[in-house]
């Protein structure tokens, strides 16, 4: 029997206080019923005495003191599962938007989940082959791992998060797979790029979306990524697939954040974000992972706008804190019209040397990446002093360092988004770029190596 | 027995109304699912927890039951190579029992009650012992003896001391004290906010040996010492601890992850076991408690965890062993802290942290030291403190960085700038100090060689000359140098590449002895040293770099620590390769 009160004391913004509340728990849901018949859900951000603050999921227009009804569910928010998800498209609260027949649940899950066991976890060691080798090659994802790209406005990273979601597959293995997607106050064309991408892919099959746009309400975004991951903790632990998360965009669920926030009057962190910015962001990054004796895994990609292009704004520098790297795009490569324009300097992926090597990916992967790296950061900063000085100021070496920065942001770098590479092409165009290099400077690659991969090339 | 009532729920907060006799920092049990909370300020009636454990779900009405004891933890054997959270529930045993996640109101001790101990009495029926005494040991692995001792309050005689196998709840001693008779158990509870008490404490002389090339030889931190290491994410801060979790000459490692990263935890716990330690060459794991506090777990119980963390740690310091106690990161600490004020509606300080953030990092690291351990055998042991500070945007101004340097002796800054080259470990060698330098170079002096302590200061001036000539280089070119200048940078490149940087993942280098450190930096120091007094000569630098003997330098990083005669060999090429060139040019 549902508890239904009219005691509504004030709407400030997304919050109801409510008074003469008897019984109620935290983070309860509820449905607050509009004057005009209409329903929307909300939760319990807190309770004192009979005093209930409530936060709604819906915009508060419309509502009013004295008829806004709320009724007390006694439970926690909830997503209905069962295999049916797979394939069906839901708002950010898990309703379907559609058409399609209603879900049957095998069982509803809290969408707060409980945090992993340490102890149960395993480390992630799959290799995932993207096609891409700007991540491949350099900044490898492994099963389990979460990865955000760190990206700005105006840059690829939807087309980059497609590709990725299409291309990303296990070396060798053969296994149940699926994308859960949730969308946070993107836009409507940025979402209908997504669902035409599955659409066209046919993986669609494969995939669960869960949508809130830019015009759905706000506060509806607090609770999006938490029904991706029950889903995806579902499918992965449940079910037993391999699940790749896409949350996109991060910057608008911690804009609700902090909405919500300042209507609560409390004392804000960095720009205005809430203090507990962290421990939120946590608790959804860490429901990526393995489980010991567990087949599935949930790897995870965020994908946040840094507001200005700026890496230290408390969003980017928060998820670079619980996140396992980042792959950053650069405005200026996308300028100079390179696809993907991922910046592989200051990307980084902390799983790497768990991911690769001999019987994963190759033994030279490793050694080759460090020596890339190397190479491209001297060519970078070799073109920076002949910005300063000029040309003629470099030495013979440097020249060719420039030389090889410039072949390997067009050769390595840049590539189709429909270009699925496989890492030993991959490899093999990271080696052929090294020819450029005078021998002697190839000092962190090994000798038996560059005779193996570099010699023997055609 | 008489409850309190739940009046107010807000995240981690809640307030209780009418709990009989509430104490500060009282431990409670909140709601029917006995979530666990301490009760952190008092109003008339009205008591302020902090709970453990996702609130979800309580509400008002729901009871409240006070436990009359602040937060301990168990100490006894069977600490080491547990896995426990911020409370001291084993991780291990809690997903036997409870499956793959962390679920609420799990009740588990902190020591196995079942598990017996094979105790060895060390007094005798008669003896007369005090608080510290040794009663026994328990070889608790194969590397640890656990010292079991007379609790703090208890002196008298032994009249009863057993041997054999027993539990941790067994009793294996009886002292006979003016207030009666005492049974005594291997296991102890002791308050985790409460500071374990020692006879005398002293300050920190010998070093911490971490086989990190930079830290040893630049930046040395002494056994009972206290250090920090800020940095930007992405900079290697973690993987530096590890190292030293890895590598230290501590005999027990405690290590907690306060809010970081689920699977870096699971990284230690599998190689741990699989790790060689390379003072007793048996696996890590049998001298490591580990603390697992991840950020998606309850943040109360990471405000707990260090404080667990460093309780354990004093606890086998009070055995007589030298421990390294790593926090990593004390921000997240500091954060929780944040919460919990931001909830009470206390008035903030910087950036919302609260005023007394600097007394409480301060109280926490004060917790490290040197000290002489109660009992008659006035035995010596150690804590150090190593935490790791997540400053947002790398910048070292705000509030939790800036009330750590105030307390620690040792800076090691990480810098995402150095990480970007793939220079590790990132720690900038111009900003980063340690206090402790003038005792540990007495110990070099003594114990490695005595001209360590100049032939570092040479290396670190050189370092130094080598920033303020790149600023020239950047400006002008390299042309604009002189010789000697060249020199400089030519032996800074070698000591950034072939003695700072060092591969925490390469097996041969990701552990350097000390005296494999010496040699290597009098190796490159060598080369420096001779090469400018052939300038001297008149010779031009370009006779004197790019020799082959200095690839052989870069490498001898690699020279296996039993071989270090090798060096001597180095060293003679140097000094052929440098004259060598110049009778080939004179020909």
């Amino acid at each position: 029997m549902l508890k239904e009160y009219l005691t509504v004391k004030e709407i400030v913004g997304p919050l109801i206080l409510l008074e003469g509340v008897e019984g109620a728990k935290y983070n309860e849901l509820v449905e607050v019923e509009f004057p005009d018949g209409s329903v929307g859900l909300g939760n319990v951000l807190e309770v004192e005495e009979d005093l209930v603050l409530l936060q709604s999921f819906e915009a508060t227009s419309g509502l009013n003191i004295a008829r806004t009804k709320v009724r007390f569910t006694g439970r926690g928010l909830e997503l209905p599962v069962s295999r049916d998800i797979l394939g069906r498209v839901f708002d950010g609260l898990g309703r379907p938007i559609d058409n399609g027949p209603r879900i049957i649940p095998d069982k509803r899950l809290d969408i707060n989940g409980n945090p992993i066991n340490p102890y149960a976890r395993d480390f992630p060691t799959d290799f995932i082959q993207t096609g891409i080798s700007a991540i491949d090659g350099l900044n490898p994802l492994v099963r389990g791992q979460k990865l955000p790209i760190f990206s700005g406005a105006g840059l690829p990273h939807s087309r980059l998060a497609a590709q990725i979601a299409r291309q990303a597959g296990v070396l060798g293995a053969e296994e149940e797979f699926a994308v859960v997607f949730a969308a946070m106050g993107i836009t409507f064309e940025e979402a209908e790029f997504f669902i035409q991408e599955f659409r066209s892919t046919a993986a669609i099959e494969r995939a669960v979306l869960f949508i809130n746009l830019a015009d759905d309400p706000a506060i509806e975004r607090i609770a999006t990524p938490r029904m991706a991951l029950t889903a995806a903790e579902y499918l992965a632990f449940d079910l037993d697939m391999h699940v790749l998360v896409i949350l996109i965009d991060m910057t608008y669920y911690c804009e609700a954040l902090r909405e919500i926030s300042a209507a609560r009057k409390e004392v804000p962190g960095r720009r205005g974000y809430p203090g507990y910015l962290y421990t939120d962001l946590a608790t959804i990054y860490e429901r990526a992972g393995r489980i010991k004796e567990a087949r599935g895994s949930i790897t995870q990609i965020p994908v946040l706008s840094m507001p200005d292009d700026d890496k230290t704004h408390p969003i980017p520098d928060l998820t670079g804190y619980i996140t396992e790297g980042q792959i950053i795009l650069s405005r200026d490569l996308h300028r100079r019209g390179v696809y993907p324009p991922i910046d592989v300097l200051p990307s980084l992926s902390r799983l790497k040397e768990k991911g690769i090597g001999p019987g994963k990916t190759r033994e030279d992967h490793s050694p080759l990446s460090n020596q890339l790296f190397s190479a491209y950061a001297r060519g970078k900063e070799a073109k920076e002093l002949a910005v300063i000085l000029g040309e003629a100021a470099l030495s013979e070496e440097d020249r060719l360092f420039v030389q090889f920065s410039e072949a390997f942001e067009d050769r390595f770098i840049r590539q189709g988004e429909y270009e699925d590479r496989s890492i030993e092409e991959t490899l093999a165009i990271g080696w052929d770029l090294l020819r450029i290099l005078p021998r002697a400077e190839l000092k962190r690659v090994k000798e038996e190596h560059i005779r193996k991969y570099m010699d023997n090339m055609g | 027995m008489e409850a309190g009532v739940v009046v107010k729920v807000s995240g981690p907060l809640v307030v209780a109304r009418d709990l009989p006799d509430p104490k500060m920092y009282d431990l409670v049990k909140v709601g029917k699912d006995r979530l666990m909370g301490e009760i952190i300020e008092l109003r008339g009636n009205l008591a302020s927890i902090q709970v453990y454990e996702e609130t979800a779900g309580l509400g008002p009405g729901d009871e409240v039951i006070s436990t009359g004891e602040p937060l301990s933890v168990e100490l006894g054997p069977g600490l080491l190579t547990s896995i426990y959270d911020g409370v001291q529930r084993p991780l291990d045993v809690i997903r036997a029992k409870y499956g793959n996640y962390v679920t609420r109101g799990v009740e588990e001790p902190g020591l196995s009650r079942e598990r017996r101990w094979a105790f060895t009495p060390a007094v005798k029926v008669g003896d007369q012992v005090g608080p510290g005494d040794i009663l026994g040991t328990v070889p608790e692995t194969k590397v640890i003896t656990h010292r079991v001792m007379v609790p703090v309050g208890v002196e008298g005689k032994v009249s009863e001391i057993k041997e054999g196998e027993f539990t941790v709840e067994d009793v294996v001693a009886v002292v006979e004290t003016p207030k009666g008779e005492v049974p005594v158990t291997m296991m102890q509870r002791w308050p985790v906010r409460r500071p374990r008490l020692y006879a005398e404490k002293m300050t920190p002389q010998e070093p911490l040996v971490t086989g990190q090339r930079i830290v040893d030889t630049f930046f040395p931190i002494s056994k009972g010492g206290t250090a920090c290491v800020p940095g930007p994410f992405g900079s290697g801060k973690t993987v530096l601890q590890h190292a030293i979790a890895k590598w230290a000459n501590a005999q027990i490692v405690v290590f907690v992850g306060c809010g970081e990263r689920g699977n870096e935890m699971t990284d230690v716990l599998l190689e741990f076991p699989e790790l060689t330690d390379p003072y007793s060459g048996e696996p890590l794991m049998l001298r490591t408690v580990l603390i697992a506090n991840t950020s998606n777990m309850p943040v109360a119980a990471r405000e707990a965890s260090v404080y667990t963390g460093i309780t354990i740690a004093e606890y086998y310091r009070d055995m007589g062993y030298h421990v390294a106690l790593q926090a990593d990161s004390t921000s997240r600490w500091a954060e929780a802290l944040r919460e919990i004020s931001g909830r009470l509606e206390e008035m903030p300080g910087e950036e919302g942290y609260p005023a007394y953030l600097g007394t409480r990092l301060a109280a926490f690291y004060e917790r490290a030291g040197r000290v002489v351990c109660l009992g008659k055998d006035r035995r010596e042991g150690s804590v150090s403190a190593i935490g790791s500070v997540s400053p947002p945007g790398g910048d070292l101004s705000e509030p939790v960085t800036q009330a750590t340097l105030r307390v620690v002796k040792v800076f090691w800054g990480l810098e995402d700038r150095l990480a970007f080259a793939r220079h590790f470990p990132a720690i900038n060698w111009l900003n980063s100090y340690s206090l402790y330098l003038d005792k540990v170079e007495d110990y070099w002096r003594r114990e490695v060689e005595p001209a360590y302590a100049e032939l570092r200061e040479e290396a670190m001036g050189i370092l130094q000359r080598e920033a303020e000539l790149q600023e020239v280089v950047r400006l002008i070119g390299i042309e604009a140098l002189s010789d000697q200048e060249r020199l400089i940078m030519e032996t800074a490149k070698s000591l950034r590449e072939d003695f700072l940087q060092q591969n925490a993942f390469d097996d041969a280098d990701a552990f350097t002895s000390l005296r494999k450190q010496y040699r290597l930096l009098r190796l490159i120091m060598t080369y420096h040293r001779l090469a400018a007094r052939e300038l001297e000569k008149g010779r031009p630098v370009e006779e004197l770099i790019d020799l082959p003997v200095q690839e052989e330098i870069a490498r001898a990083k690699f020279i296996p620590e039993e071989e270090l005669e090798r060096f001597d060999r180095l060293e003679e090429k140097v000094a052929e390769q440098l004259a060598g060139r110049a009778s080939e040019v004179r020909a």
